[in-house]
């Protein structure tokens, strides 16, 4: 079946439907392009993709197939995917069904046979669009009116756990606070031995106390870290305040917001496994998985309590912080790479050597 | 880390001769490195043997010596030159070598001479055997289990520990002749039996076998702050088994999963941080298609044949961020030459495809073993890129100008499972003809263990071809056979129409291809690459700019008779272009080369050399014309065709290329100008040949009309061997040229013209007589044997033709004196193989000078005076490079079909001086004693007598074999005798493996047979690096060298 990717500024792509089949229906997101090339279980199953239409750079996509194992949550949360071409035929010794069946099977449609470098391009050139994606023959006088819909919101509210969660673990107790976390971060903690917590999103300090964390970590998540801010504010400012913590991605951007800073959308956001990130502590480049639409603003963490530990090499932007006086460092990053390279992993152990210090310092 | 200022002068070392294992892509990371430390205000000092090269320009450093790449000449230009630094890590295995012995002599410690990029603990680490083991114990990182035995025992112990299937690897035999995988107990006993026969040294390496495991590579660079990044990974799509530089290879990888690629990129870079490595490096893997288990097969600690694929692959040119890393710069320093605006410190992502094809020297090599292994055979290789698997495929295919636009099994009858199972370099044409015939993919699989993603694109070839072939002149399927990279020529043949009916209606119905830009970021950042591929996708980013512009073609891949000086000459095109301020425009297709570096032209299309091709690029730039003649027999084909769709060619039209390269044409015009050729006809059938054979006399030469490097060239001595030249190598309808053939002095002049004048820079003498291509023979500059008189000759001949054929440009012309008479050989309208070499030679830009030519600027206003450029006072030599040692099988004795794959020149003020530099820089042996084995065909007996005699006053013991020993000792030589193979105890192949045989001489009548005696000891003899000279010639240039290094040693009575 054909359908058509339609842009709000006007541009169109015919290409065949893969996936679900958008029969007699559509889809409105907004469009972000990501450039790995390899990982699209990973991206697809990311929750922080939640309500966009993800756009793979790579030409390829679908080669290995779906396994069991590389989900990053138990369902995609995205509303399509974009892709040059899609192997009908994977070939890997993991592989159980193919990216196709997989995502009839969760309802997401997929359209292939785009010039994806050129919707690249036009990304790149005026930001993330909104976009539609129809089969061809959808009526076009509805357009206009679906693109002054509203897009949704609430991804966090969607994306998190409901209720607590217990993975247990034999080391330290970790909460992760979960604003749609990846399933790498979990198993990130647990693979070092932690006893981990998942909590929701908008639990309280209360709630978090109760489980008497050794340390906290909050996650990735979707959407504009302003739509929560106000709820969980004041709930960080705690948190820094009684316990080493650890942000990643959206965790990162709530944090700053927290200690005063501001955050902005950015014209077309990093998505992808080669972002370089420079610490200037440690003088040294890492390459890092990113997938982020909104970033901290620069100018706006100067005379407040944190400070900006590590930047992008492309483009200067902030990609860690650390709070001046207690033990919370924020990556905006993925250190738990999936997709991804895992350079930076060692913050997980950096984390839990905080955990340990600070228990010292307790002690003593 | 910032640059380092303590460094301000740094000597670089080349790698030598083009040879199999180690070929352009060294001028390529050279170039690129050396322009790199000169834009960080390093003084650079440069050594390489190699004049062809675009790295020995004396433009690309501060100071170029091209010398013997020698630990005594770097020494000595150590000591001239008095360099802070030495940089061998972008010269090959070659430049590694001498670096790590003159480090472990202590030679650079001594002088002050630091060693960038890695410390020969390094080296030593990646490999020696045991230490590589070693460090991949220490990092946990899996190596195949092997051992070194000497007995059968050791070898059953060996089995006990580690589950079948084994490798037996039997040590110093070429391709591991002897050895092979085994599966369980019986079979190994066998195989290392025979192994531990088979080995000089009766040692075997058992390993475990990883054969069918997927085989992928990782480029990494790593700088001194520890920074590390991967730029690119590649699969081979022939699994484990095969060498990578023989494997038909993608980038990126395809079917591994993010897990898998993660896995193996963080253990390439834990190897490069353990190892220490300042710059490139590349890790070899093995990865079970079953599950997660992955070997390292091997680490190379320099920049390499990969590294330049993989630049060109990604964009991203790994020699020059290299260079700047030796000398303390960090990656996160140096900005990345692709965007202008971001760094250098990112990993490259590719939105398209690349396939690598293997392009190997078998039309040449007939006798060559073709089945493929761990030693490469491959001379050359291509490059396909595209935004599907199929078209960067199939663009690869048709770049390797193998005559074919399709992939095609040449003979469709043999038995095809047997042929897929021989692993040779047609299994993949195997593999397609299979699918066409039904054969299932999981039959081709089990037998290739190619994973089955690729099986199912090739599978998508073949049913795209029976969908083209079910639907005539159907639109939308030529709309998709042309998005999966069918040649239009491809689709003509099978819609019974003609190529150019295919591209007028596609062209018709808007089927046109878009061109994309490589851009090492997937479109994230604009940049301004100007580096394109084709492509059928939606959108063109390659607007053409409103400058004027010219279109160079290049040469294609390297191969025997074409090799890296038309590369060398391409590259100057593209200067002299540029330098007039007009746009320089380059196709090509191999990724090796300096001209395929982004930043030599002002645009690069990465595409086939083919018309389809060229033609779109040339209907999208409107340049004001193509230049051909620089491109070698690849590009001068595509003339007329080009001509022919109303292309402007510059240079020589070509009507006169015509007239040159076609014989009929050519012998009317040199009756027109009363010049004499040897007397000779074209003919077409096969009672023609014979009867014209007769006319002339023998011994003839034979070969086809319009070939390359003398190509199925060949002398008869007689009918019958005629008659089975004829049956090998010639159709009824095809050309065929029959000659006679002249015995005498052959003589290359190499010339250009503006069409009123004529200017020639150098004339240069064969050592070899006429017979031996002159791509093997070795050429004097300038002529040490003419008198003035053959000069002038020689001047007026080489005018007369040039102006007879209006030549534009570069010609080329080979002569023969016989009996004091000039013949005229042979004329090329193009540049030749000795462009490079001259022009290093005589201080002129020849290129240059024939593009601007081209370009309208004619002798007279590039203020060059006409005529013979005077001699310069100096000798240089350029001496032919050979493979043989690689390649199993494979005749050795020069004759008029060319074998050598590389060069080196040597330059002194005298001639035996010249020459013996040009010996040691082949890397010969030059033997001062020690024993002569002889064997001589009875015409050479002769001639030969009085040499052997000069051999035998200079203490050499000559053996023979029984008739030529006779032969001498009737002479009055002390010849002793051994036997032939298989006669007695002691025969000629036991007295070469006994190690006192220093020097061969065998002339042969016939060759070819590669059960012949002879053949087998000249296999033996070049197995052994013993020196083996097949002409009496190249033996008497030896002999004069010999002699001037020996004190003479006579008594007075």
């Amino acid at each position: 079946m054909k359908v058509q990717l339609v842009l709000e500024n006007g541009e169109r792509f015919i290409g065949d439907s893969f996936g679900f089949e958008l029969k007699n229906n559509f889809e409105f997101a907004e469009v972000v392009f990501n450039t790995a090339m390899t990982g699209y279980q990973e991206i697809i199953t990311d929750p922080s993709y939640c309500d966009q239409f993800i756009t793979l750079t790579y030409p390829l996509i679908g080669n290995y197939g779906i396994n069991k194992d590389d989900f990053e949550s138990l369902t995609p949360y995205l509303k399509g995917v974009i892709v040059h071409e899609i192997c009908e035929t994977p070939s890997n010794y993991r592989s159980e069904v193919s990216l196709s069946d997989y995502l009839k099977k969760h309802k997401v449609p997929g359209i292939s046979g785009v010039d994806t470098r050129r919707l690249t391009q036009i990304i790149r050139q005026s930001g993330v669009l909104k976009a539609i994606l129809a089969p061809v023959d959808y009526p076009e006088h509805n357009f206009p009116i679906i693109f002054k819909s509203k897009l949704p919101e609430n991804q966090i509210q969607r994306t998190s756990v409901n209720r607590p969660i217990h993975f247990p673990g034999k080391g330290k107790r970790i909460v992760l606070l979960d604003f749609g976390h990846k399933k790498n971060i979990l198993k990130s903690l647990l693979d070092k031995g932690c006893d981990v917590i998942v909590l929701p999103w908008n639990s309280s300090f209360e709630v978090i106390r109760q489980y008497s964390p050794d340390g906290v970590l909050l996650s990735n998540g979707p959407g504009d870290p302003m739509s929560v801010a106000p709820v969980v504010e004041s709930t960080i400012l705690e948190i820094q305040k009684n316990y080493p913590m650890f942000c990643i991605c959206m965790g990162h951007q709530l944090f700053a917001l927290a200690n005063g800073a501001k955050t902005e959308k950015m014209k077309f956001g990093h998505r992808g496994g080669n972002h370089p990130v420079k610490d200037f502590k440690l003088d040294r480049v890492f390459i890092t998985s990113q997938n982020h639409g909104y970033h901290v603003v620069t100018k706006s963490v100067e005379n407040t309590d944190i400070e900006i530990t590590q930047v992008n090499l492309n483009d200067e932007s902030v990609e860690g912080l650390r709070h001046k006086k207690f033990k919370s460092f924020s990556v905006q990053y993925h250190p738990e790479a999936a997709p991804g390279p895992e350079d930076t992993h060692y913050l997980f152990d950096e984390f839990l050597n905080s955990i340990e210090e600070s228990r010292h310092a307790k002690k003593n | 880390m910032p640059k380092r200022i303590d460094i301000k002068k740094v000597l670089v070392i080349g790698s030598g001769p083009i040879v199999i294992g180690q070929a352009a892509e060294f001028d390529y990371s050279g170039t690129q490195a050396v322009k790199s430390l000169i834009e960080e205000g390093i003084e650079v000092v440069l050594i390489n043997s190699n004049p062809a090269t675009i790295m020995t320009d004396k433009e690309t450093a501060h100071k170029v010596y091209i010398e013997p790449l020698t630990e005594e000449f770097i020494l000595k230009i150590i000591s001239l030159e008095k360099p802070d630094a030495l940089l061998p890590t972008l010269g090959g295995q070659t430049a590694l070598n001498l670096a790590v012995s003159l480090k472990t002599k202590g030679h650079l410690d001594r002088l002050g001479v630091e060693l960038l990029g890695c410390k020969v603990d390094t080296i030593q680490k990646a490999e020696d055997r045991k230490l590589f083991k070693e460090l991949m114990h220490k990092l946990e990182e899996p190596i195949p289990a092997s051992e070194i035995v000497n007995t059968v025992d050791e070898a059953i112990n060996f089995s006990k520990i580690v589950d079948f299937p084994l490798i037996v690897r039997p040590a110093y035999t070429l391709g591991g002749t002897g050895g092979g995988v085994v599966n369980n107990h019986q079979e190994l006993v066998e195989v290392i039996t025979q192994g531990l026969n088979a080995s000089p040294i009766h040692q075997c390496l058992l390993e475990k076998s990883i054969a069918g495991f997927k085989e992928i590579e990782y480029e990494v660079v790593r700088d001194s702050k520890d920074n590390c990044i991967i730029i690119c990974n590649m699969e081979n799509i022939d699994p484990v088994g095969i060498h990578t530089g023989d494997s038909i290879v993608v980038a990126p990888s395809q079917t591994l999963s993010d897990k898998d690629h993660q896995m193996l990129r963080s253990s390439a870079l834990r190897i490069i941080r353990a190892l220490r490595i300042e710059g490139g490096c590349n890790v070899q893997y093995a990865l079970d298609p079953y599950s997660s288990q992955y070997y390292v097969i091997e680490v190379n600690p320099r920049v390499s044949r990969s590294s330049a694929l993989a630049s060109k692959a990604t964009g991203y040119p790994i020699a020059k961020v290299a260079a700047k890393i030796a000398i303390g710069l960090g990656l996160d320093e140096i900005i990345n030459p692709v965007t202008k605006k971001t760094y250098a410190c990112f990993e490259p992502a590719l939105d398209y495809v690349v396939t690598k094809l293997p392009r190997f020297p078998f039309d040449k090599f007939t006798t060559a073993n073709r089945r493929l292994g761990t030693q490469m055979k491959a001379t050359g290789e291509v490059m396909g890129i595209g935004r599907n698997f199929e078209e960067s495929f199939l663009k690869a295919v048709r770049s390797m100008e193998l005559k074919m636009d399709h992939p095609q099994l040449k003979d469709k009858k043999q038995d095809l499972h047997k042929k897929i199972r021989k692993q040779d370099d047609e299994r993949v044409w195997a593999i397609f003809e299979a699918i066409r015939q039904g054969v299932n993919l999981q039959e081709i699989q089990e037998i290739t263990a190619i994973d089955f993603f690729f099986l199912h694109k090739f599978k998508r070839i073949v049913e795209l071809e029976n969908k083209l072939k079910s639907s005539p002149l159907d639109i939308n399927t030529l709309q998709e056979a042309k998005t999966r990279g069918f040649a239009d020529s491809f689709i003509a043949t099978l819609w019974n129409k003609t190529e150019i009916e295919i591209r007028d209606l596609r062209k018709k119905q808007g089927i046109l291809p878009r061109f994309k830009m490589v851009d090492t970021c997937a479109a994230e950042f604009e940049s301004s690459t100007p580096y394109f591929y084709s492509t059928y996708d939606s959108f063109d980013e390659a607007t053409p700019s409103s400058k004027e512009k010219v279109i160079v073609l290049g040469s294609g891949p390297i191969r025997i008779g074409q090799g890296i000086e038309f590369d060398y000459a391409t590259v100057h095109a593209i200067r002299a272009i540029k330098d007039a301020g007009l746009e320089a425009i380059i196709i090509n297709n191999n990724p090796e080369t300096v001209s395929t570096d982004f930043d030599i032209s002002d645009r690069l299309y990465f595409e086939p050399l083919t018309v389809e091709n060229v033609l779109d690029i040339v209907e999208k730039e409107k340049p004001k014309g193509v230049i051909v003649q620089f491109g070698g027999q690849t590009a001068i084909n595509l003339a007329s065709l080009l001509h022919e769709r109303g292309v402007t060619i510059l240079g020589t039209s070509v009507e006169n290329i015509d007239r040159a390269e076609d014989r009929k044409l050519f012998e009317s015009l040199l009756r027109e100008i009363n010049i004499a050729q040897p007397l000779g006809f074209s003919v077409e059938t096969t009672d023609e040949a014979l009867n014209r054979a007769n006319e002339i006399g023998y011994p003839v030469m034979v070969r086809p009309s319009y070939v390359l490097g003398g190509q199925a060239m060949q002398i008869v001595y007689n009918e019958s061997e005629l008659q089975d030249y004829l049956k090998q190598n010639f159709e009824n309808g095809q050309k065929l040229l029959v000659d006679r053939y002249l015995i005498g002095q052959e003589i290359e002049v190499d010339a250009i013209c503006d069409g009123k004048e004529v200017f020639i820079p150098g004339i240069m003498e064969h050592i070899e007589k006429a017979g031996v291509h002159s791509g093997d023979s070795i050429a004097v500059y300038p002529p040490q044997n003419l008198n003035k008189e053959t000069i002038d000759k020689l001047v007026s001949m080489t005018n007369t033709i040039a102006l007879a054929l209006n030549i534009k440009g570069l010609i080329n012309f080979q002569f023969v004196l016989s009996k004091g008479e000039l013949f005229v050989l042979e004329v090329n309208p193009r540049a030749s193989r000795t462009v490079p070499f001259l022009s290093k030679v005589t201080n002129v830009a020849m290129a240059q000078i024939a593009t601007k030519i081209h370009l309208g600027l004619d002798l007279k206003a590039q203020n060059i005076k006409a005529g013979l450029l005077p001699f310069k006072d100096i000798v240089a030599i350029k001496a032919p490079v050979f493979s043989f040692a690689k390649l199993s099988d494979v005749e050795i004795a020069l004759g008029p079909e060319m074998k050598s794959t590389g060069e080196v020149m040597g330059k002194d003020k005298i001639f035996e001086k010249a020459l013996h530099k040009a010996f040691m820089a082949t890397g010969i042996k030059i033997p001062h004693s020690g024993h002569l084995l002889v064997t001589l065909r009875d015409q050479d007996k002769s001639e030969a007598l009085p040499l052997l005699q000069r051999f035998e006053a200079l203490g050499f013991h000559i053996m023979a074999t029984p008739g030529t020993a006779k032969y001498l000792r009737e002479q009055n030589l002390r010849a002793s005798s051994v036997e032939k193979i298989g006669r007695a105890e002691h025969d000629l192949l036991t007295e070469l493996q006994s190690g006192r045989i220093s020097l061969v001489i065998n002339t042969i009548s016939k060759g070819k047979n590669v059960e012949s005696d002879g053949f087998k000891m000249r296999r033996s003899a070049v197995e052994r690096g013993i020196p083996c000279l097949t002409s009496l010639d190249t033996c008497e240039a030896l002999l004069k060298i010999i002699e001037r290094n020996s004190f003479a040693t006579e008594s007075l009575t």
